[in-house]
């Protein structure tokens, strides 16, 4: 017998075992051939059997060697649990198991010291969402008549750029009682309220960033909604800059900086402008931490978009060189406004934070009104990859803090003049129009979401630490890999109907609750018409407590 | 449900007609309180055209407040008219002991001021007023405004035009442009200067509806004027919402309409004025209105006119003679005023229009 070692890893230190039932496996090695991540293998193991041959018990026994599937004990290549194995064994012989009792996270961290990184989302929320304890609560009865959602017409569109001030606006009124344009005002795009949030095409393989591009466009041009979709920092393939459904792309900036030269380089030949720019200042998942794509997904598409070798790619946490609002407020002015000539809004995307409002609000006081959104992202978002100690105790709750925001341009009259959108988690459920219904009445002018077009195209993580393997460039799903053989897992057509279906299916939802509430324009602002059932949250946002 | 009237004629009219215009249509409302402001003002009035006149329900001691604070201000008055009252038991009527309207003449530094500077004065005289007389609700001031009568009063309109002495014509207390409102507010609470019609600075407005975008309008309005205060209804919005679009903001009348009921985004990208309407449409969406209205708003050079929310979920209709023009919720109050007319002629305003009589009485329909 050996000596035990303490030390060695085996599957009850992992978050994940296997089970596995040899007798109704056929070693048809499907599940090891489609497990990305190695955690599964191929093994000998010697067993004994007892038998009897004569009319009489007479044990003998017998040593045979039999081929099974074990898990591999590593703590590189361990089971994420995110059932690829299942899915693909025909006599369901094998599937993970949740370990409870997990040492996980101490042992990578006393074997590799280094921090544990991963992507994917929060996992340690495991209140009631705030959002759930809100219910549309003000449906038209008697005194006003609910609308008829199928029947009536709908005005579904937000605006995306700095608004104006009615007394500002650059009108005249002529000779015949008309009034017509005197100057220029700052470029408002009225788009779908539901942005397709920013994952990189470096984040996400080539086959998952086409077919949300592709249903971005379709949904635009054959279904009639102006969905916008932004590009994630990290480029935009040349063909797609000087094709005409640029216009559907907002071009994302942040402090890496990836992508924008050959965007630069693109400018004399594009045919269309773009949707408009975000400068990403931070992320909802990951606040006060720049962006990281990991080396093992810097695939060969990817060093020339983003013109870099094969390494990590890490953005810093900051700017560099933006050390106060009124210079990051210039540099914006002369930058990206500038760029397109002032015909292409500008936004900004920051970290929900503490500080959220006081951001806000040297923002819209902006006397350059070149603000053309403020992109407030709450804790609850996803991300390709990032140190697990940021994703799960870092950040801020989206739902008070777009509040915020809201109330304070309210004190000072000036709601809507720059354009609140929210994301950090939203449609979490799978219900997205539910909640960002409810951030609308809030105050959001409309939403953002990236997860969620993850979970549409396919991806098999959740909030419970299943998967989360974004930064390893090994989804199983091959929604965020850069493998070939991965990414053709994922069928882009597929990826671009599920998302063109849901975006339908909410297109209806949404009208399922403004009808009820008699409103036939989005209820920005409209906060009389949620409820909440909990006297912290109603007080909290300001609206009815109701029990 | 509100029921709201408007008569405007080239004569000069008296109250009793309003009160019949509305009381036909009794059984859409429920009894509870009339109101009318009356604009063009004729009989007693009518050779003090260009001076003020307070229109104000108050205690003894209210109206000895407002009396001090007007001559402490300089405002001397000129002319003063309490309605005789017939207080018959047994009337419906929750009356405040006196009704006053007094016509001042502006202080004497205002002799030389702009118009400008003695229409601010009136308002700040008459948002003063109200601040001195909330308390203990000593009164209540409905305008403060030359050529301009308001009253309103809680009950059974045909109590208050008993109580008045109101059902009787006669030539000292008339105008060519009366609005009315049958109703007290059942929304909030029961208070005086939650019934329609509201006045401020020469605008009047009074509307049938539910406002559904109130909190919307009133987050906005509240810091875009100092008049846009009280909020105690939710029509009050419509008023200062046309306040600030022709008087503020000094655009057309047409615009009100592209404010409160913008046109879909697919009907805008059409035209050829689409720039300016997304731009009204993004500056000013929290005047937006939503949810079932019709709205009355008369225009300090006496224009009165009518629009619809933009689903036409509440009626209006208009219905003239050679000489008088009626807006009624319902066909019978005109024809109870105008019996004799042409009723081939009535118009039933759509959702996208707004009907507009000037002082010739020309009837004009402005599409969106």
């Amino acid at each position: 017998m050996e000596t035990m070692k303490i030390h060695d890893v085996t599957p009850n230190d992992l978050p994940w075992k296997i089970r596995y039932d040899a007798s109704r496996c056929t070693l048809c090695g499907s599940c090891t051939a489609a497990c990305s991540f190695r955690a599964i293998a191929p093994k000998v193991e010697r067993r004994r059997m007892v038998f009897s041959e004569g009319d009489f018990p007479e044990p003998k026994q017998r040593f045979s060697a039999v081929p099974v599937i074990r898990q591999v004990n590593s703590v590189t290549n361990y089971c994420r649990g995110c059932g690829i194995c299942e899915k693909v064994c025909p006599n369901d012989a094998i599937a993970p198991v949740r370990n409870v009792d997990t040492r996980h996270p101490l042992v990578v961290r006393c074997l590799a010291g280094d921090s544990i990184k991963r992507g994917g989302r929060k996992n340690l929320e495991a209140t009631v969402r705030t959002l759930d304890k809100l219910r549309v609560g003000r449906i038209s009865q008697m005194t006003d008549p609910s609308l008829d959602a199928q029947r009536h017409t709908f005005d579904l569109l937000s605006p995306f750029g700095r608004i104006l001030p009615a007394g500002k606006l650059p009108l005249k009124v002529n000779a015949e009682g008309k009034l017509v344009p005197d100057g220029q005002a700052p470029p408002v795009r009225w788009i779908y309220p539901v942005i397709i949030g920013d994952m990189s095409i470096g984040a996400l393989s080539w086959r998952m960033w086409e077919g949300v591009a592709m249903a971005t466009a379709y949904l635009n041009e054959e279904c009639g909604l102006p969905v916008r979709m932004c590009s994630g920092e990290g480029g935009v393939p040349v063909r797609l800059l000087k094709s005409r459904f640029l216009k559907y792309m907002i071009l994302q900036i942040a402090s890496g900086h990836f992508g924008w030269n050959r965007i630069v380089k693109a400018m004399p030949h594009m045919v269309e402008d773009p949707a408009g720019v975000l400068i990403k200042i931070g992320q909802g998942a990951k606040p006060g931490d720049g962006g990281l794509l990991m080396a093992q997904k810097v695939a060969e598409h990817i060093q020339a978009i983003r013109g870099v070798p094969k390494a990590d790619l890490l953005s810093p946490p900051n700017h560099q060189g933006l050390y106060s609002i009124e210079e990051s407020v210039q540099k914006m002015f002369l930058s990206f406004n500038a760029a397109f000539k002032f015909r292409v809004p500008v936004a900004i995307k920051v970290a929900a934070s503490s500080t959220s409002v006081s951001v806000f609000n040297n923002l819209v006081r902006d006397p350059y009104n070149i603000v053309g959104g403020f992109f407030v992202d709450g804790i609850d978002g996803g991300t390709g990859a990032a140190h697990e100690v940021s994703l799960d105790h870092t950040g801020h709750p989206i739902v008070s803090k777009l509040r915020d925001c809201y109330l304070a341009a309210v004190a000072q009259g000036r709601q809507g003049q720059i354009p609140l959108w929210a994301g950090g988690g939203l449609g979490r459920t799978g219900d997205l129009a539910a909640d960002a219904f409810k951030m609308i009445c809030l105050g959001a002018s409309g939403v953002f979401t990236g997860r969620l077009i993850l979970q549409m195209a396919g991806c098999v993580g959740n909030d419970m630490g299943r998967c989360n393997a974004c930064n390893t460039g090994l989804c199983p799903a091959g929604i965020t890999t850069q493998e070939p053989a991965l990414a053709h897992r994922l069928d882009p057509e597929k990826v671009a109907q599920n998302i063109v279906n849901y975006f339908l299916a909410m297109d209806q939802e949404f009208k399922k609750l403004m009808a009820p509430i008699g409103n036939s324009a989005l209820p920005v602002g409209r906060s009389d018409a949620l409820v909440s059932t909990d006297r912290g949250v109603a007080e909290r946002l300001q609206i009815q407590y109701v029990c | 449900m509100c029921r709201i009237g408007a008569i405007k004629s080239l004569n000069y009219i008296h109250p009793s007609q309003a009160l019949l215009l509305m009381q036909s249509q009794q059984k859409g409302h429920d009894n509870s309180g009339f109101a009318m402001v009356m604009q063009d003002l004729g009989g007693i009035f009518e050779g003090y055209k260009h001076l003020p006149t307070l229109s104000l329900a108050c205690t003894d001691e209210g109206l000895k407040l407002a009396e001090d604070m007007l001559h402490a201000a300089g405002f001397q008055r000129v002319l003063q008219w309490v309605p005789e009252t017939n207080p018959q038991p047994g009337l419906d009527i929750i009356a405040m002991p006196n009704y006053v309207f007094e016509t001042f003449d502006y202080p004497k530094h205002y002799k030389k001021a702009t118009d400008q500077e003695k229409e601010d004065l009136l308002l700040d005289m008459r948002l003063k007023l109200r601040t001195a007389l909330e308390e203990d609700e000593m009164g209540f001031v409905y305008s403060f405004w030359p050529d301009v009568v308001t009253l309103k009063e809680i009950g059974d309109p045909r109590d208050i035009g008993t109580y008045f002495n109101l059902w009787e014509p006669d030539t000292k207390f008339t105008a060519r442009v009366i609005t009315a409102q049958c109703r007290q507010n059942t929304n909030y609470d029961i208070v005086r200067y939650a019934a329609h019609p509201f006045f401020l600075q020469g605008y009047t407005a009074l509307a049938n509806g539910e406002n559904t975008f109130y909190q919307k309008n009133k987050e906005m309005q509240r810091k875009l004027h100092r008049g846009y205060i009280g909020f105690e209804s939710d029509s009050q919005c419509f008023l200062y919402t046309l306040h600030y679009v022709h008087r503020q903001l000094k655009w057309p009348l047409s615009y009100y309409k592209h404010v409160v009921t913008p046109l879909p985004f697919e009907t805008i990208e059409k035209r050829d004025d689409a720039q300016q309407l997304l731009a009204i449409r993004q500056s000013l969406s929290h005047l937006e209105i939503n949810g079932p209205n019709t709205i009355i708003g008369v225009l300090p050079d006496g224009t009165l006119f009518t629009c619809c929310d933009a689903k036409k979920l509440r009626p209006i209709v208009v219905g003239r003679s050679a000489d008088t023009v009626a807006f009624s919720s319902e066909v019978c109050g005109i024809n109870e005023i105008l019996p004799d007319r042409d009723w081939e002629t009535d118009i039933y305003p759509h959702e996208r229009e707004i009907v507009v009589i000037g002082n010739d009485l020309e009837v004009q329909r402005w599409k969106q």
